[in-house]
């Protein structure tokens, strides 16, 4: 039993998105507004099954957000189906629900509620979750004091430690100084040592390699490629040194 | 999908939006009393000195007992409409359940309105008129407005996300609102055929109902309460089907 799994997935968006006001509507009503939808994922099948670590790999504008957002159940697909089983953590943008005039501690606990954590559990883990950020004492000042690498590890702090079953990371490896880095990257393999699933976005090689034991590429919202990492990577990196070259 | 826990995330999201708003203000809580009293002062001053009309002998507790249930409507409807854009970059990043945005927002402003309650009954009491037994319907009428205000709001709220323009029909149909909802003035002045107009107006019975209690010492109207009752249920049904056919569109318009 696959803990994500995509049948021939589509998404798109209207071109027109963006503006939603009365006149754009009333102009649809006369028909005079006519746009192709813009697909943003093209009849995508894959699946993570438990333990696994999938990394997403793609240019920009490929379909991989798109994809996080659907596997997070952000959204749902306009064709196709989308099945998750168990609790999924979306690091998707660090620190989008924080406000700058709560203080450390009081952001931290509404992240972990926005995550689903009971009131019980949340104060269990809270001395975990601050002792890892290093927060430290400045936990109950407000967070427009905070540097924006200390927001990041905050952030990043509340998600891995919620327990999550699935753990979906968009490009967020790169939070706060070398040795915070670190403790994040142990923290993602003590993860994966515990057989929990990851699926992984990201531009750099070095971490997808490290991270991930299967990649998928897609471009232009299909998918060129479902393998194991190296052999992924390798007609990835390859095609992108004969664009360069022509 | 989000199999969270519901009750500790809104109490939590009605924590942040009450902190937020008083922790930027010196005088806090302060500001919810001030508002009220200034608009009872202003009005009573200029409808017994300028525009000086017949009216009752405590018009100024009369018109707190329109202004209290007309402000928490009023700003209740508009700041919930908004509710779900302005919660955008949470929306497309946490898969929580959406309703909890409008939700949230209502119930943070019945904080204020219970805030300003209190004022009212401090002030009903500092005018001689003590507790009696009628009193009782008072949280039942208040649960009411609370219910269609809920319903309101979660039907807006979705709208405004496919209409932007939305919000500012709110806004038009609360200053509206503001005449047609007897806030300055009693229901005996109303001449009988336009009185159709203020029973189809569930803000105008709650203001009517309070006044029974809080002035006339006695039961409000059946038939006023039982019309309010189905159009509250109503409304808060309808809120909930139209944010529910709605909310899958939310992410590819926000």
């Amino acid at each position: 039993m696959p803990l994500i799994e995509f049948q021939n997935v589509s998404k798109w968006f209207p071109h027109s998105t963006g503006r939603q006001l009365l006149r754009t509507h009333i102009a649809r009503w006369f028909g005079s507004v006519h746009h192709e939808p813009f697909y943003a994922l093209r009849n995508v099948s894959f699946r993570l099954d438990e333990g696994e670590s999938l990394a997403i790999v793609g240019s920009n504008g490929a379909g991989k957000s798109t994809l996080l957002s659907l596997a997070a159940g952000l959204t749902m697909p306009d064709q196709g189906a989308v099945r998750v089983k168990g609790r999924v953590a979306a690091l998707l943008e660090l620190g989008a629900g924080f406000h700058p005039d709560l203080t450390g501690a009081e952001n931290l606990v509404l992240n972990a509620a926005l995550l689903g954590l009971s009131k019980r559990k949340t104060n269990e883990l809270f001395d975990k979750i601050v002792d890892f950020s290093g927060i430290g004492e400045f936990i109950d000042d407000p967070l427009r004091t905070y540097s924006s690498g200390m927001i990041m590890r905050l952030a990043f702090s509340v998600a891995i430690q919620c327990e999550p079953d699935i753990l979906l990371i968009d490009e967020v490896l790169a939070v706060g100084d070398a040795k915070f880095q670190e403790k994040s990257k142990e923290a993602l393999v003590s993860f994966r040592r515990a057989g929990k699933s990851m699926l992984f976005v990201s531009h750099s090689p070095g971490a997808v390699r490290s991270m991930c034991d299967r990649a998928l590429w897609i471009d232009h919202g299909s998918v060129m490629m479902d393998g194991a990492v190296k052999d992924v990577l390798d007609a990835y990196e390859g095609r992108a040194v004969m664009q360069q070259r022509t | 999908m989000w199999n969270g826990d519901y009750l500790f995330l809104i109490r939590n999201l009605v924590e942040k939006d009450f902190k937020v708003r008083y922790r930027n203000m010196s005088l806090g809580v302060l500001w919810s009393l001030l508002n009220p009293l200034i608009m009872m002062a202003l009005l009573t001053f200029i409808f017994t000195k300028i525009f000086a009309q017949p009216h009752e002998r405590n018009f100024p507790l009369s018109v707190l007992c329109g202004l209290v249930p007309y402000n928490f409507f009023a700003v209740a409807w508009v700041t919930g409409t908004t509710s779900v854009l302005e919660s955008s970059a949470l929306i497309k990043r946490v898969p929580v359940p959406r309703q909890v945005f409008p939700i949230a927002s209502v119930l943070s402003n019945c904080l204020h309105l219970l805030i300003q309650i209190t004022l009212l009954l401090g002030i009903v009491l500092v005018y001689g008129r003590g507790v009696n037994t009628h009193w009782l319907w008072l949280p039942l009428i208040w649960g009411l407005e609370i219910l269609f205000v809920m319903g309101l709001t979660l039907t807006f709220s979705a709208i405004n996300v496919y209409v932007r323009d939305t919000r500012y029909v709110v806004e038009s149909a609360n200053t509206v609102l503001f005449w047609l909802v007897p806030i300055f003035y009693s229901w005996t002045l109303i001449p009988a055929r336009f009185k159709g107009l203020y029973q189809v107006n569930p803000v105008a019975a709650v203001v009517l109902m309070m006044r029974n209690v809080l002035l006339e010492d006695r039961a409000p109207l059946g038939s006023t309460l039982i019309r309010l009752v189905f159009v509250s249920i109503v409304m808060f049904a309808t809120g909930i089907l139209i944010f529910r056919k709605l909310k899958d569109g939310f992410y590819t318009r926000l």
